[in-house]
């Protein structure tokens, strides 16, 4: 029997609000009020399978799923509530059902049948619905409409008209088991490349030659679980084959970028640190580990998410958030995840519907679906998310990019692991279904406009108080010393995290022991699957039954699926049958080299921007260049986002994302303890400017690193102490140009690193960030970000950027040139030309050890860095800050007051200074650029005066504020 | 004197509780977080403890409605023995999710014939939202809030919006001396010209058929009431004042750093939450 429980909001209807915001997108707010005027109002529901009467459903109505102050409820037979008798007198007519497809996580519904239990209710299954009623029917056009775009996301949902035609609730059938063999030993290279794409293996033609080769000394065919793996393992998501393959670059060959710059960078660092490396484990485990004090190392992962967040904004956002929080606690033997970051880049939220490419969601849909799925995994994980920035540019519209970065603490003595021969291989946390699979190969190709339909098998809803749970016995059961091995099941499945874990030893895996969702699936896709959530551990036999009672005692499902066993190979098994046998060595060392070709030419460098140019901006103009980069949506405050976040939780927070007088000013960074009781904290931060990577992308690069670390200096951290990650996201890198570019990047990293003496510790690219249409490929500028964890001695000497009182003086630190090239004052006043800036990076590093000293001697009143905007950017934003007024009466000279006020040249720091210090604060950088501007005042304006001592800017707090506020006050 | 013992109960999401034990062992307690589980198995293991804690979190990712799902298990498995722990002069604090379940269990006011007297809903606003804010507060007969009166402390929900059946429930409750926290505005905020005018309540997109939007009912306007909440409640206690709920997190106010303006003001002694714990510790020496 199947029952229809319903409720209805009483008080706000967010769904029904949800879908007039995204009408008003595609069709303009007055289609919307016209058409969706007789839209009544949304529901939520559940349908509940079992063989109990309906007063039962009314039962579990009543004691569980209705809040009667705030909603109605009612409950019938299958379809028999179909109308709603509004109590203000309007009958509300059902006009479309919404339910997840079937075998997409559903965790309302399990909960639901969990709590159904609790109340000893025998249900067999659980689907949640929501449905929408309107006065009238809906008129054919908008039906469409809301049906098409609006209602529900084809890849994970389904629309439906009228009745549901449901006879039951329960997924799976019988699975009949048979093995398959491909065969592959007699086909050419077009058949080997027809294989690869219809098996959806993106494999290349060396890569499906070699497999062949192999095969053929065997004297066999592979079976298709066999061929999935080779597939999985040497995909660029897992194996990231480009960057460490061979590059023949402008005519010289590079034999593995990774190996010549970034992690060669960083062990040049540590073998010049001697006994003061820092580093534990770098580019070898799940996420970086770096020491922290005696007792912990802290590590830190960032990942990205971007094709599944594209199809499925909220389910791609929300399990990126959930895989990289899985990478620290599957880092040594398991660190608690202490915080999350999150960077996106998405197209402008205000961009017209009809400039939308086929296929493409709208960017400010994507936007609400990416923090949403963001704030629900990390919010429910008790994770704070305390750092992030939002990039805006047109070419992200069929690509948005979504960055996640988690800092997990690991005790000194748990950052080893090495899975011993004899251990069990043992599955924890979630079920495993059909979710994802192909993830790890779909990420690694081309979306085109018929992503949105085909490949929806790829995308996934996360659950993340699965994640919670497996999170609380895995720290319990590190403590106790109950396993010798960790990882993570991220992309590629069981197929990965048992691959990589059993590399030097070999594994045996039962595959019909691993728990399912559902029955039904094969043997190959209960080996590939991505199903979330879940977790190897490699657990000597005699730990076992401590494990598996521990994991039961917080009802967390352990599984051992099979043995590490020394045999060099892999080894699968159905029912005792075996369906793969592969050797460890040709499994990871196998993979032909990849040789790609990268160019790179310096573009003429286009007129020098700024003096005599023939639009440049008049001086009575400064205020409103000004206000207009306050605005812009890079530049503009993100409190919609980051109050959404929880980025208090664990209780360590020292410095917040929002600083100031009124709480709501843009901190640097964010500052957190990750030990309670210790002052010791960390500082992260991060550095993402694509408009420059469009000038150069070394010096894209070396500004990206600069500014993370500016911004992690400027709130406390040691110069000495911080650690880097690159995530480089690129277009297709199969064509030279773009390959070139991201072979400058890595240059840059390689050479600021150095300089900076800032180790790289973990880093992941993302290529083929393209989206094809019919006409055109739009590929994504290329975008590095640089993430930077500090640490801060002790974190009571922490500064903000809020000025804090009237009568302080202050200071601009760093040189000051004409760099406008990519800055927002070309953005904003449509200009172009000019250099980009350059780091400086003989002295950089010295400014950032002088600024740290003076921060530490408590010189330093308020410290903001100087990013996009320039410093007339930077005083606004600590002016409104602090609500203290700031009179600019020293601007110094330069090639031109636009340089001096919009400039970006990078390394450049403003400080306020009490009085009293600022003869000790001058002395400090005696020999460096830095020049006190003028003085903070207890008006509530900017004052800027120029060169001859006129008025260049002059402007109350307020409109500042309001200006920077009111972009993104959704 | 031997240290208040304190179980802070762990469900799975609950996710404030490493920081609830160490906000309790500043105060000076023993305070342990234990399993749902363990307690199912062994209800009896409550009385070994002075105070129980719900502390925050998601719950079963607060599905169904923020707590229910604890609260249901809290009646069903827990009923009995938390109204023993109680009339035995014990303490019981629910913060945020934990204020969630104990309400939703009917642990602060019992249901009448008519069902639940009050709820927390959605934020009027509709989102999850993490603020700083003002309380202020009239302990009456409740022991944790002895001493205090205004103080700074977050919250971080997106069900904080308390909703009381009729308004006569409202009415009883202050008169009962039950309303012990409420939402105020801040002396910095009142030094810079006063309440802004609410900036949430319905929004634009509520145009059409707004009849059937219903308008949230608030005293002071967004962001000093955060979240609508009727009569700007912040925390109840029950009749006998042993029993509070909170949305704001106390813990999360213990350490000087804590506090958002601690770079501007200074680093105070103690975080202003402290003094909730130190005299729930109190209460038992």
């Amino acid at each position: 029997m199947i029952w229809e429980i319903e409720i209805l909001p009483r008080l706000r209807d967010p769904e029904r609000e949800r879908v007039l915001t995204e009408y008003g997108l595609l069709a303009g707010p007055q289609r919307r009020d016209r058409d969706l005027a007789e839209f009544a109002l949304t529901a939520r529901g559940f349908l509940v399978e079992g063989i109990f009467p309906l007063e039962s459903a009314q039962r579990l109505l009543d004691a569980l799923l209705l809040d009667p102050l705030a909603e109605w409820g009612r409950v019938g037979e299958l379809n028999a509530l179909q109308s709603f008798e509004h109590p203000s007198g309007v009958t509300a007519l059902a006009f479309a059902t919404v339910l997840l497809k079937p075998g997409v996580m559903d965790p309302v519904a399990e909960s639901v049948e969990l709590a159904a239990r609790d109340l000893g209710i025998d249900l067999f299954s659980v689907r949640t619905f929501r449905r929408y009623y309107a006065a009238q029917p809906m008129p054919a056009p908008v039906r469409d409409l809301l049906f098409r775009k609006i209602l529900a996301n084809e890849a994970i949902e389904q629309a439906i008209e009228g009745p549901l035609l449901l006879d039951h609730l329960t997924l799976g059938s019988e699975y009949t088991f048979q093995l398959v063999t491909v065969p592959i030993r007699n086909l050419d290279d077009d058949a080997l490349l027809t294989l690869s794409r219809s098996g959806q293996l993106s494999l290349n033609r060396a890569e499906m030659r070699a497999i062949q080769e192999h095969y053929r000394k065997m004297d066999r065919d592979p079976t298709d679980v066999e061929l999935e793996t080779l597939a999985q393992t040497w995909s660029e998501h897992c194996s990231h084959k480009t960057l460490k393959g061979h590059i023949e670059f402008n005519g010289r060959l590079i034999r593995n970028l990774l190996k010549e710059t970034i992690f060669g960078a960083t062990q040049e660092i540590r073998s010049r640190l001697g006994p003061n490396d820092w580093c534990v484990s770098v580019f070898e485990d799940n996420a970086g580990v770096v020491r922290f004090d005696d007792n912990y190392h802290v590590c830190f992962k960032v990942e990205t998410h971007n094709h599944p967040s594209a199809i499925e904004p909220y389910g791609g956002a929300n399990t990126g958030l959930g895989g990289v929080i899985r990478d620290p606690l599957g880092t040594g033997l398991g660190a608690k995840p202490i915080c999350n970051t999150d960077v996106f880049c998405f197209a402008p939220p205000d961009t017209p519907s009809d400039a939308l490419p086929p296929g493409v969601l709208h960017p400010r849909k994507v936007m609400t679906g990416v923090v949403s799925g963001v704030r629900d995994y990390g919010n429910r994980m008790g994770i704070p998310t305390i750092n992030g920035a939002v990039c805006f540019d047109p070419r992200y519209i069929g690509n948005p990019l979504v960055y996640c970065g988690t800092v997990g603490l690991i005790p000194v003595q748990r950052a080893q692991k090495a899975a011993q021969p004899g251990d069990l291989i043992v599955a924890v946390g979630g079920r495993t279904g059909r979710d994802g699979i192909h993830g790890a190969t779909f990420s690694s190709i081309e979306l085109s406009h018929e992503s949105e339909s085909v490949s929806g098998g790829a995308v996934q809803i996360g659950n993340a108080i699965t994640e919670k749970k497996l999170l609380d016995v895995i720290v319990q059961a590190r403590d106790r010393g109950l396993y010798s091995a960790i990882t993570d099941c991220g992309a590629g499945g069981f197929s990965s995290a048992i691959g990589e874990m059993g590399e030097k030893v070999g594994a045996e895996v039962h595959l019909e022991r691993a728990p399912l969702k559902y029955q039904g699936l094969s043997y190959t896709e209960i080996w590939i699957s991505e199903a979330q959530e879940r977790m190897i551990l490699a657990v000597p036999p005699r730990k076992w039954d401590m494990l598996r009672l521990l994991c039961q005692s917080e009802d967390v499902e352990a599984t051992a699926l099979g043995t590490f066993e020394p045999t060099g190979k892999l080894r699968l098994f159905y029912k005792d049958k075996q369906v793969a046998e592969i050797d460890m060595e040709f499994l990871h060392e196998g993979r032909p080299q990849v040789v790609r070709k990268a160019t790179w030419r310096a573009e003429a460098n286009p007129l020098p921007h700024g003096l005599g140019s023939d639009n440049v901006v008049r001086a009575d103009q400064f205020s409103a260049v000004l206000h207009a980069i306050l605005s812009s949506p890079n530049v503009c405050s993100k409190e919609w986002i980051i109050r959404q976040y929880d980025h208090e939780v664990q209780g360590g927070s020292v410095v917040k994302p929002l600083v100031g007088a009124a709480n709501d000013g843009p901190s640097d960074a964010a500052v957190v303890l990750p030990v309670l009781g210790s002052w010791r904290g960390i500082a992260v931060g991060c550095g993402i400017n694509p408009h420059y990577g469009d000038l150069d992308p070394y010096h894209m690069a070396a500004l990206a690193i600069d500014e993370a670390v500016r911004n992690v200096v400027a709130v406390g951290a040691d110069p000495k102490r911080i650690a880097l990650l690159d995530n480089f996201c690129w277009g297709n890198t199969e064509r030279p140009e773009v390959l070139g570019s991201l072979v400058r990047a890595a240059e840059a990293c390689r050479d600021v690193a150095l300089a900076y003496m800032m180790p790289f510790i973990s880093g992941k690219d993302s290529l083929n960030n393209e989206f094809r249409t019919p006409g055109r490929t739009i590929a994504i500028p290329p975008t590095l970000l640089i993430s930077a964890l500090g640490i801060v001695p002790d974190v009571r000497r922490c500064v903000t950027m809020d000025l804090k009182e009237a009568g302080n003086a202050f200071f601009l630190v760093g040189e000051t040139k004409n760099e406008l090239g990519g800055s927002h004052y070309e953005l904003v006043t449509g200009q172009a030309g000019g250099d980009v800036p350059n780091v400086n990076t003989a002295l950089a590093p010295r400014l950032f050890a002088k600024l740290h000293e003076a921060i530490e001697r408590g010189l330093v009143r308020s410290c903001h860095d100087l990013s996009e905007g320039g410093l007339a950017t930077a005083l606004a934003e600590m002016a409104f800050a602090g609500n203290i007024g700031v009179d600019v009466t020293s601007l110094g000279v330069g090639p031109s007051d636009v340089v001096l006020l919009f400039s970006e040249s990078p390394t450049r720091f403003v400080l306020e200074v009490r009085p009293d210090h600022i003869e000790e604060l001058s002395n400090l950088f005696d020999g460096l650029p830095c020049r006190r501007l003028g003085q903070t005042v207890k008006e509530a304006r900017l004052r800027i005066a120029g060169a001859n001592g006129e008025w260049l800017i002059w402007t109350p707090l307020a409109e500042l504020k309001e200006s920077w506020q009111k972009t993104l006050r959704w | 004197m031997l240290k208040p013992r304190v179980l802070i109960l762990r469900a799975p999401g609950a996710n404030c509780d490493a920081e609830t034990q160490f906000a309790f062992e500043q105060a000076g307690a023993l305070a342990e977080r234990v399993h749902i589980n363990r307690l199912r198995e062994n209800p009896g293991l409550l009385h070994q403890y002075q105070v129980l804690v719900i502390p925050g979190g998601f719950t079963y990712g607060d599905d169904v409605a923020a707590g229910k799902i604890l609260a249901n298990q809290l009646s069903v498995f827990l009923g009995e023995q938390l109204r023993i722990f109680r009339d035995k002069e014990k303490l019981i604090l629910g913060i945020c999710n934990g204020f969630q379940a104990i309400l939703k269990a009917g642990l602060i006011m019992p249901p009448d014939e008519d069902g639940p007297l009050a709820t927390l809903a959605h934020n009027a606003h509709g989102r999850f939202e993490d603020r700083w804010i003002t309380l202020e507060a009239a302990p009456g007969k409740c022991p944790f809030l002895a001493g205090y009166d205004r103080f700074d402390v977050p919250i971080a929900h997106g069900e904080g919006n308390f909703i009381c059946r009729e308004a006569w429930i409202l009415k009883g409750l202050e008169q009962a001396g039950q309303i012990v926290l409420r939402y105020v505005e801040s002396e910095a905020r009142s030094a810079e010209g006063g309440a802004r005018s609410a900036e949430s309540g319905a929004p634009d997109s509520c145009a059409p058929r707004s009849a059937l939007c219903a308008p949230p009912s608030t005293t002071l306007p967004f962001p000093i009431n955060p979240n609508g909440s009727q009569g700007d409640v912040a925390g109840v206690c029950d009749a006998t004042g042993r029993v509070l709920g909170l949305m704001p997190h106390p813990e999360r106010h213990v350490l000087p750093t804590h506090h958002p303006q601690w770079t501007r003001r200074g680093l105070a002694e103690e975080g202003q939450g402290l003094r909730l714990f130190r005299n729930a510790v109190a209460y038992f020496l």
